[in-house]
């Protein structure tokens, strides 16, 4: 009953009948937000022939525009004064290059920038959306498109590192430097599987697990706001609103960082792949 | 609880979904494409452009430093020069005054010798004239005076022009002898 009522709106309004101390006796579990929140499949917003367009997918292409717009007018014609969104843009760029790109990888970095510049504001754009009003949903949370990026992080420094010693990236994967060789016959199978299996999975369920954690526990908090509001319950109900409030301002920083973790393990994945062989 | 019925059967969070993931795919790949080929070449280029103006700026500016330093060397050396030529000019012009007014004075006193000694030689010619003259004068004076004392006429022109004679040079070298002595008395107070 109340996925119906959910559908499209939010957590919020799962029952608006639903209080504590209510005349009802309804519980939190009736209104409590749930991994089915988080599944959208069964109510898009529209279809294009019988592809039915879900939020989480028109997210998407909304991050695509808006990140293309936003850097098209910053880059597209830069002047060598910069000005208003050149200089973000500028500052964005400079930080992707010399924060990230250089301190993993050296002059060698600057070749990947654009994959990493892409990477980072696209998967910080998707974390961001759980901030936006009126969206209010982290598009990463959706274990689909982290994973469909780490699986081109994975395929990108496997190539560079194919690419970089042939055959003897299996070695540079699986043989740690300074490992005496009895050691080695555990560990180069458990290295081996650590960073050619195990890397994008983790890659791609710490983005999703964190932006999923925290719009969950963002919703908890705002429906347990709701839950007990009323004239018995206003002071928990307001801890609950405050604690929302809280939640939000430390996701936002959770947003910026695992953006950050997803494209510095990147680089430093990329670094493993370009250094000298040992 | 009807929820967890409905979530357990239908949906898995870690289950990713086939069009998402070919959506999400292709979403990145746009933005990638656009911005490996296109946007960050475009400010790449003008981040080298800036480094290299201002690069070039300082140089510049170095340069303009280095010429601005050499001009001012050159001036302070011409103005040194300047003045070592004004005190040299100076210099110069004190001498040749100096040795202009050594010269008039030279001139000066030649010129004031030369008039002292023709002066001189003038006054030497009239005293020797009026000597001369008073000489005659005084012979016939004496003889006047001796013819009207005596109260006779000397007949004898050579007799008395004997002891005219004689007797002025008795006359003479008295007073040659007067002069000497004040010859002397003048050249003391001359030294």
């Amino acid at each position: 009953m109340s996925l119906s009522l959910a559908a499209g709106v939010g957590a919020l309004s799962t029952d608006s009948s639903c209080h504590l101390f209510g005349k009802n006796g309804c519980g939190f579990n009736n209104v409590a937000p749930g991994a089915d929140d988080f599944d959208f499949s069964n109510r898009p917003w529209f279809h294009i022939g019988t592809y039915g367009v879900t939020k989480p997918v028109l997210l998407v292409v909304l991050i695509t525009v808006v990140m293309l717009a936003f850097f098209w007018a910053a880059f597209n014609k830069p002047k060598e004064v910069p000005r208003g969104v050149q200089n973000v843009g500028e500052v964005a760029y400079l930080f992707v290059r010399d924060r990230i790109a250089r301190d993993s990888m050296g002059a060698k970095g600057d070749k990947y920038v654009p994959f990493l510049f892409s990477l980072f504001f696209f998967v910080w754009l998707m974390n961001v959306m759980s901030f936006v009003p009126g969206i209010q949903f982290p598009v990463s949370s959706v274990i689909a498109f982290p994973a469909a990026l780490a699986a081109m992080v994975w395929l990108t420094y496997m190539y560079a590192g194919f690419k970089r010693h042939g055959l003897g990236y299996f070695r540079v994967l699986g043989v740690p430097s300074g490992v005496p060789l009895g050691i080695l016959f555990i560990l180069t199978p458990i290295e081996l599987l650590s960073n050619i299996l195990v890397r994008p999975f983790t890659l791609a369920i710490r983005l999703f697990a964190n932006m999923f954690a925290g719009h969950l526990l963002v919703a908890t908090f705002a429906a347990g706001a709701w839950y007990m509001f009323s004239v018995k319950g206003i002071f928990f109900s307001g801890a609950s609103f405050t604690m929302a409030i809280v939640m939000t301002g430390f996701e936002l920083f959770i947003q910026a960082l695992q953006a950050y973790i997803f494209v510095m393990l990147t680089a430093s994945y990329l670094a493993g792949a370009l250094e000298e062989a040992h | 609880m009807p929820n967890t019925t409905v979530l357990a059967g239908t949906f898995s969070p870690i289950a990713p979904k086939g069009d998402e993931l070919v959506i999400g795919t292709i979403a990145f790949l746009i933005i990638f494409t656009i911005f490996w080929k296109k946007l960050l070449p475009s400010i790449k280029k003008t981040l080298d452009e800036r480094t290299d103006s201002i690069e070039g700026g300082l140089e510049r500016a170095k340069e303009a430093q280095a010429a601005a330093a050499a001009l001012q060397e050159e001036y302070q050396r011409n103005l040194t020069e300047a003045r070592h030529q004004a005190a040299k000019i100076t210099q110069d012009a004190r001498e040749q005054g100096a040795a202009i007014v050594a010269q008039m004075r030279g001139e000066g006193q030649e010129q004031r010798d030369n008039l002292v000694a023709s002066g001189r030689t003038q006054l030497d010619a009239d005293a020797t004239a009026t000597r001369a003259a008073l000489k005659g004068d005084l012979g016939s004076l004496a003889i006047q005076l001796a013819s009207k004392i005596v109260g006779e006429s000397l007949e004898d022109e050579a007799r008395q022009r004997g002891t005219v004679d004689r007797f002025l040079s008795e006359l003479e070298a008295k007073a040659d002898a007067a002069s000497g002595s004040n010859a002397a008395t003048t050249a003391k107070a001359g030294a």
